[in-house]
């Protein structure tokens, strides 16, 4: 009995419901939470004492179902990357996913930090970080839409959508 | 022209889009590969 790779597919969908799950707290509950709470002044419940906690989980959540999609791949991880062998559609998932893990810890992290005083930025730095982890973060939203299709769709499932 | 990505809604149809673009060309260029 090879139990290994069901653990790896444990890890990767509970790890993987964490980080997109954060990520539409963000974009549909978050992010416009934020604006009213501005306009009343109670935005620092937010930014002080749920957007790093959120982060925390967030970003360590993305890097956990990466490794455990690698670890789950095998093989076939080779094969996917390049797309053969047929391995593309699952292939495009990873890249996709890839991506995403690029932009939480290039793009928003970083940016994040800035906006909640986690390190030192004038005004007009917070304005621009502002605007590139808002970015960022609906990149991400756009992009799991059709990660997840392949993630669900990409492999043993792959048939069934004609792939 | 908006960017889709300063709407939820424009997030969501660009990624639906998308989804579509990239199930033709994996249908198309790279089953069997």
């Amino acid at each position: 009995m090879d139990f290994l790779p069901g653990i790896a597919r444990w890890v990767h969908l509970v790890s993987g419901i964490t980080w997109i799950g954060l990520l539409y707290y963000f974009n549909l509950v978050q992010m416009p939470a934020l604006k009213d709470a501005g306009a009343d002044g109670t935005a620092v419940g937010i930014t002080k004492h749920i957007a790093p906690r959120a982060l925390f989980w967030f970003r360590w959540a993305a890097v956990a179902t990466w490794v455990a999609g690698a670890w789950l791949l095998g093989k076939g991880f080779v094969d996917a990357a390049l797309l053969r062998n047929g391995y593309a559609a699952i292939g495009v998932g990873a890249w996709l996913g890839t991506i995403m893990l690029f932009n939480v810890w290039v793009l928003i992290w970083p940016n994040q930090q800035k906006i909640l005083g986690m390190k030192s930025a004038t005004d007009a730095e917070k304005t621009v970080a502002r605007r590139v982890a808002m970015l960022a973060s609906r990149t991400n939203m756009l992009l799991s839409i059709p990660m997840i299709f392949f993630m669900a769709n990409g492999l043993s499932h792959k048939a069934i959508v004609g792939l | 022209m908006k960017n889709p990505l300063d709407s939820i809604s424009g997030t969501i149809v660009a990624g639906l889009l998308l989804t579509l673009v990239l199930y033709l060309i994996v249908k198309t260029f790279f089953v069997g590969a």
